[in-house]
């Protein structure tokens, strides 16, 4: 056994005597479907799901296909990095996919062009004098957005006493009538190119992954991750520890609801349209991927690592059922089946780790 | 009624005690929480002074919690005032209690199970490497060797500190919560009941960090039921009853009978007579 560096007096801190994370049962999980798609794709399709079998092209994967995997998360993970911070508080945020279909359809209205195909864009929101504007505009405008649905489901939650639950069910609810009240039902079609580039290619993955990294980071290192941790872990005690818990549960609200801001000018300039059913389940996609990536929803467990895990599990799942030539119910039914699998998952190996204790 | 202090406040001044209150570390005149209509805590006066151990009991509901959770402001009182280290306070929140040298255990240990023991050490006051608000940069080292020399400090032995406390026995858990104390160098240690729930073993580790405490001369409030652990390790026993101060015993001029009388309510004493 290595021994203590910050020894005193026969008090010591081994780095080897810590347990496994749950990340690694989650990695493990992810490499284990992996496997079966594989061996399923050999039997089945005679393809490989992993490594590249064509000829034509250079390569050991299947570049093409671990890119569909990660860019078909990306969105949504982005909104599961907000979340997992809002179950980490022992909350829950059911409002994360309206208030992405509400910011889109305001922020793009905002990064509409002037003319197409040199005809006049009719159907600007703001008519013809508030198109063709700079690109920083509806993109503060979109932060700005999710940052005040955000902040309304923390007052809510901080200094009403309602649950979380109940509170961003309201804001779900709100949120997605602000999106089709915005232009009467119509979709915002018609961005400017510096907007369409925001969500084009592989910029979801980029903007995925520094965030993941930048959020990790937060909660690793800073006073405000372990607070975050604290409060989830034991309320009472963070309290009684001085804890400005209610100042801290507003600051985790609002910076997942600007996840979802950063999500809805994502997905809206993927798509090169912003319309009021978009976003539409995306909060329990987000919920599943923290849960399947170990967070536990009692909150003060788990970590982004998990959550991006949790996503790549996901993505690996639609990815393996679309290449076995499976229907998309097929891949709704193992979802919920996974989603629930992974919570009976977490609360048996709670009770493990009680018993040895 | 303690009668050097001087209790009337005039013009803008805050109450300040007439007289010498030389090494009086706390101080409370009729301290009072109101509930709504139930009146937890009445008139309650109280002091301790430097290195003394004093032992608060009484029945369960007599206010000895409502007592402390007052004095460490995590309740806001209804009336009375307090003096702390020399200055009169009124505390904020239980951080601004913490902070100026109250260290509390408390009855429900104030632990977050998933952190580990330095986490939960420094939880609220954390060591900072710079300052970014919220975002501020923690220093897990500085942190980690503070609560090493902590536990050194009160003897208490943790097979390892980066286990979370969820792994950890219930005494552990309460060496934990008590070595907070040692750490950040209070002024007064408050503990609630701090071996209720403890085995035989685990209570007399923790017996053995408050007379350690003792020996290093810091001054402890105790809450306690257990009439063998007060007479063994505190100085003076102040009784409550039905919210209010009744009997302040010196240990050497009383007996656990005579202090289950008290609590019982079957003796009365007058006045909190200055038996310190």
């Amino acid at each position: 056994m290595a021994e203590a560096t910050h020894g005193i007096g026969g008090l010591t801190f081994d780095a080897s005597k810590r347990n496994l994370p749950p990340e690694a049962g989650v990695a493990i999980a992810l490499v284990l479907i992996v496997v079966v798609f594989e061996v399923l794709g050999r039997i089945l399709m005679n393809d490989s799901f992993l490594f590249n079998t064509r000829e034509n092209i250079d390569g050991i994967f299947n570049v093409a296909r671990l890119q569909i995997i990660i860019l078909q998360v990306s969105i949504i993970g982005i909104i599961a990095l907000g979340v997992t911070q809002v179950i980490l508080t022992g909350g829950i945020d059911l409002s994360s996919g309206s208030i992405v279909a509400a910011t889109a359809m305001i922020a793009m209205s905002f990064a509409q062009v002037g003319e197409i195909n040199g005809m006049e864009n009719t159907r600007a929101v703001f008519g013809s004098g508030w198109v063709d504007l700079p690109v920083i505009l509806p993109v503060v405008v979109a932060l700005a957005c999710g940052m005040a649905a955000g902040l309304i489901n923390g007052l809510l939650i901080a200094y009403t006493g309602i649950p979380p639950f109940i509170a961003t069910l309201g804001m779900m609810v709100s949120a997605r009538g602000v999106a089709k009240w915005w232009t009467a039902g119509q979709p915002v079609s018609f961005p400017t190119e510096s907007y369409a580039a925001i969500g084009s290619g592989m910029m979801p993955v980029f903007v995925f992954v520094v965030l993941a990294i930048l959020f990790h980071l937060i909660l690793r290192y800073t006073v405000y991750g372990k607070h975050t941790y604290a409060i989830g872990s034991n309320e009472a005690a963070a309290r009684m520890s001085g804890i400005k818990v209610a100042r801290h549960k507003v600051l985790v609200y609002t910076i997942a609801g600007l996840l979802a801001g950063v999500a809805a000018l994502v997905l809206s300039s993927k798509n090169l349209t912003a319309q009021a059913g978009m976003g539409m389940m995306y909060e329990l996609d987000a919920i599943a991927m923290a849960v399947i990536g170990g967070i536990s929803l009692q909150g003060g467990r788990g970590s982004i690592p998990g959550t991006v895990l949790g996503a790549m599990i996901f993505g690996v799942i639609i990815s393996g059922f679309t290449f076995l030539r499976l229907d998309a119910y097929y891949q709704e039914m193992v979802k919920g089946a996974i989603i629930v699998g992974a919570v009976v998952l977490d609360q048996w190996r709670q009770r493990r780790a009680a018993a040895k204790a | 009624m303690a009668s050097d202090m001087q209790t009337d406040i005039s013009g803008a001044n805050a109450p300040h005690p007439s007289g010498d209150i030389g090494d009086v570390v706390l101080r409370t005149e009729g301290l009072t929480k109101h509930y709504g209509g139930v009146h937890a805590l009445q008139d309650a006066s109280f002091e301790i002074r430097k290195g003394e151990h004093v032992a608060i009991m009484g029945d369960n509901g007599a206010g000895k919690s409502t007592f402390v959770r007052q004095i460490t402001a995590v309740e806001q009182r209804t009336g009375g005032k307090v003096w702390f280290d020399g200055r009169y306070v009124e505390f904020d929140g239980p951080l601004e209690a913490r902070e100026a040298g109250i260290e509390t255990v408390f009855q429900n240990l104030a632990l977050a199970d998933h952190l580990d023991v330095p986490d939960n050490l420094f939880l609220g006051r954390e060591k900072v490497l710079f300052k970014l608000g919220p975002f501020s940069i923690l220093d897990y080292k500085g942190m980690r060797e503070a609560t090493l020399a902590g536990l050194e400090k009160t003897g208490v032995k943790i097979p390892n500190i980066r286990n979370t406390i969820q792994h950890m026995s219930g005494g552990q858990r309460q060496c934990v919560a008590i070595a907070r104390t040692a750490t950040f160098h209070s002024k007064l240690t408050i503990m609630d009941e701090p071996t209720a729930a403890l085995g035989v073993q685990e209570t007399a580790q923790v017996e053995n960090i408050i007379r350690t405490l003792k020996e290093q001369g810091e001054p402890l409030i105790l809450i306690s039921h257990n009439m063998r652990q007060v007479m063994d390790l505190c100085d003076r026993i102040v009784v409550f009853r039905r919210g209010r101060v009744c009997a302040n015993l010196r240990k050497e001029e009383t007996d656990g009978q005579d202090v289950v009388s008290y609590i019982t309510g079957a003796k009365t004493q007058d006045q909190y007579a200055d038996a310190a």
